[in-house]
């Protein structure tokens, strides 16, 4: 294969697709992938570069999507950018309120009460159980599976989004977290309700599990293809159920204890081999994990307030000062950089999405295989597009 | 054996089938437009504007502080004050919106106008079928139709409702009692005033319910009665940091 030609000079030319040209007889096809490919999760757009069936290059086209979040964010209050945050991730809304806010508090050095902690631990095990089945069932759907396991995932999805909706109002832009605890108190029918929810999900894992976990079909699919190098994964960024799935022991509820997370017990799964199948393993051990952190969270909620009493609503300025929140949102490092210089809107506001970074490794694990493994591929990673381009 | 494991899926999707004919809980889906499930109380949309009473206009518990139109995100609230005062639910003379439009095309229903609203004046509704075919004039909505009854809210959020007519109460007496003290208060100055002016018993009158000066007299039928014996000695104070005024200097309680 010959060097690509890809610079004409022209003021253009970086969103084009490259030209290659195959070695020996015939030449390389290009397929553009997206950006309304069923299987892109939204608008995204692949240049794939096929040699026969085989993909030689692939560049990834995004941005259709762009919704200019983080000049939004400091054109806004500190208050008024959380429901923003909400539609970074919309299948994760309550994990981004609560990077967000965990930033802020981190700028303010606000308390949150123990009340609210708990909440919040709750409610990000609800949405990474219901990100992580949903995720699932897409990936089995873009195998040609279409619909059953998806749809056992969303029934599921359902019953959780309900627990959302009674709680804060809305289904997946909850706008739930504030600076210092959270918005609405859940009373006790809430709590009893999520109870009933947990106490049926192992059932729904099994169930899950019995569908997909032993398939032949599946095996055939995903073993062995498109494996990430966990030293590829670690220089990359790469976070989350991805760089699990390569081996690496990393997950920030474990790094970096933010919020209550050191009082729970409960295990960080790992794949071996870092390929499709592992990454899908992954995320199915990680919702047992989750599972787990559920019972032990509901079981010893504490009463008391839910907002810290010195927590501002109105005429929020912190001080000069910045700070960065993260955490291990369903998808991996969620964080929020903030740089505060005393004005009401932040001065400068950046977000480290989990979705974007890992999808940089897309090429290195698309090489070489065919390009019906590509979609595969591509689903394993779990992105949201409105997270990609914000 | 190969196949063992699609087999055992095969079985898993076969219970579903078979039991979503015997099992209520397996049906998990609603016929949408015939069948509606329950909303939950907490559940939002697009705001509207309370009011009171029966008469929309009058009842609007809005002042036009113009707070949800800086915090709203994505800016979607356009309110202009009003050139003229009409008396709020405790009876203060206020502003209120003469314009209060709410573009619902933009509202991203994230409530932020209901949390920093002072005078519970905004809440969330959760009407959902808006569809219009007017794209423009349609999805604007202007104060008349954003107003809503209490006992609309009510019937969309009863326990918050509830709540929040407590606090309102508890604030109106709040400033019932308040106007009553300085309704006494400006009735005994204005009786001091007036049994000085009257050229002086040789004692001035302290802490009681007043000289029966004719003087005194007139401005007392007008306040309400009970409050000065509720609260005897805030009047009393009350008056003597007012006493070198003389004058009430603002109307009171009614």
């Amino acid at each position: 294969m010959k060097t690509p030609a890809t610079t004409s000079g022209h003021a253009l030319d970086w969103n084009r697709p490259p030209v290659f040209e195959a070695e020996g007889e015939g030449e390389l096809l290009e397929v553009s992938m997206g950006p309304h490919h069923p299987s892109t999760h939204g608008v995204f757009r692949m240049d794939v570069a096929l040699d026969g069936e085989r993909v030689v290059r692939l560049k990834p086209v995004f941005g259709y999507l762009h919704r200019n979040h983080e000049q939004l964010g400091q054109s806004q209050s500190y208050l008024g950018n959380m429901p923003y945050t909400d539609r970074l991730d919309y299948f994760c809304s309550m994990t981004n309120n609560w990077a967000y806010a965990l930033a802020v508090e981190k700028l303010v050095g606000q308390a949150v009460p123990e009340r609210a902690e708990y909440i919040r631990v709750i409610l990000a095990e609800l949405t990474r159980v219901q990100n992580h089945a949903s995720a699932i069932g897409f990936l089995i759907q873009e195998m040609g599976a279409s619909g059953t396991p998806l749809m056992y995932a969303f029934r599921e999805r359902e019953k959780i989004l309900d627990l959302f909706e009674s709680l804060s109002g809305s289904r997946m832009m909850c706008n739930y977290m504030r600076f210092g605890g959270c918005r609405v108190d859940p009373s006790p029918a809430w709590l009893d309700a999520t109870r009933k929810v947990v106490a049926g999900l192992p059932k729904f894992v099994d169930e899950f599990e019995a569908l997909l976990s032993s398939n032949e079909i599946l095996m055939a699919r995903t073993q062995g293809v498109g494996v990430l190098r966990p030293d590829l994964a670690v220089n990359a960024g790469i976070t989350g159920p991805m760089l699990r799935g390569s081996g690496v022991n990393y997950d920030i509820r474990k790094v970096d204890y933010y919020g209550i997370y050191d009082r729970f017990k409960f295990l960080v799964p790992l794949g071996d081999h870092g390929d499709v199948f592992d990454r899908y393993m992954v995320r199915v051990l990680e919702m047992r994990e989750s599972i787990g952190i559920l019972e032990q969270a509901l079981k010893e909620v504490p009463a008391g307030p839910i907002m810290d009493s010195k927590a501002k609503i109105r005429g929020f300025r912190p001080k000069p000062g910045e700070a960065y929140g993260r955490i291990e949102a369903p998808k991996g490092e969620l964080g929020f950089y903030l740089i505060s210089d005393g004005s009401p809107n932040p001065y400068r506001y950046r977000v480290r999405p989990p979705s974007l970074i890992n999808l940089t490794v897309l090429e290195d694990m698309c090489l070489g295989q065919n390009v019906a493994d590509v979609v595969l591929i591509f689903g394993s990673v779990d992105i949201v597009l409105g997270e990609v381009d914000r | 054996m190969l196949g063992e494991g699609i087999l055992k899926g095969l079985a898993e999707t076969a219970k579903n089938f078979a039991g979503s004919f015997v099992s209520k809980e397996r049906l998990t889906t609603v016929e949408y437009p015939e069948e509606r499930l329950p909303l939950p109380e907490a559940s939002r949309n697009f705001p509207f504007l309370v009011y009171d009473g029966p008469d929309w206009e009058k009842g609007l518990r809005c002042v036009a502080c113009q707070i949800c139109e800086k915090e709203c995100p994505p800016k979607c609230i356009y309110i202009e004050k009003s050139k003229d005062k009409k008396p709020d639910f405790v009876g203060k003379p206020q502003i209120y919106p003469a314009k209060f439009d709410i573009d619902i095309s933009v509202c991203m229903s994230c409530q932020i106008c209901v949390e920093v609203c002072p005078f519970e004046a905004i809440k969330m509704d959760n009407e959902f079928e808006l569809s219009t075919v007017d794209r423009f004039g349609g999805l604007l909505l202007d104060r008349q139709q954003l107003a809503k009854s209490n006992e609309y809210y009510h019937k969309v959020h009863p326990t918050e409702a509830t709540q929040v007519d407590a606090r309102l109460a508890e604030e109106k007496a709040k400033a019932e009692a308040k106007a009553k003290a300085d309704a006494a208060a400006k009735a005994k100055a204005a009786a001091d005033a007036a049994a000085k002016a009257a050229a002086a018993p040789p004692k001035a009158p302290e802490g009681g319910t007043g000289t029966p000066t004719s003087a005194a007299a007139k401005p007392r039928d007008t306040e309400p009665q009970p409050a000065a014996p509720t609260k005897p000695s805030d009047p009393a104070k009350a008056a003597s940091q007012s006493e070198p005024k003389g004058e009430p200097r603002k109307e009171g309680g009614d």
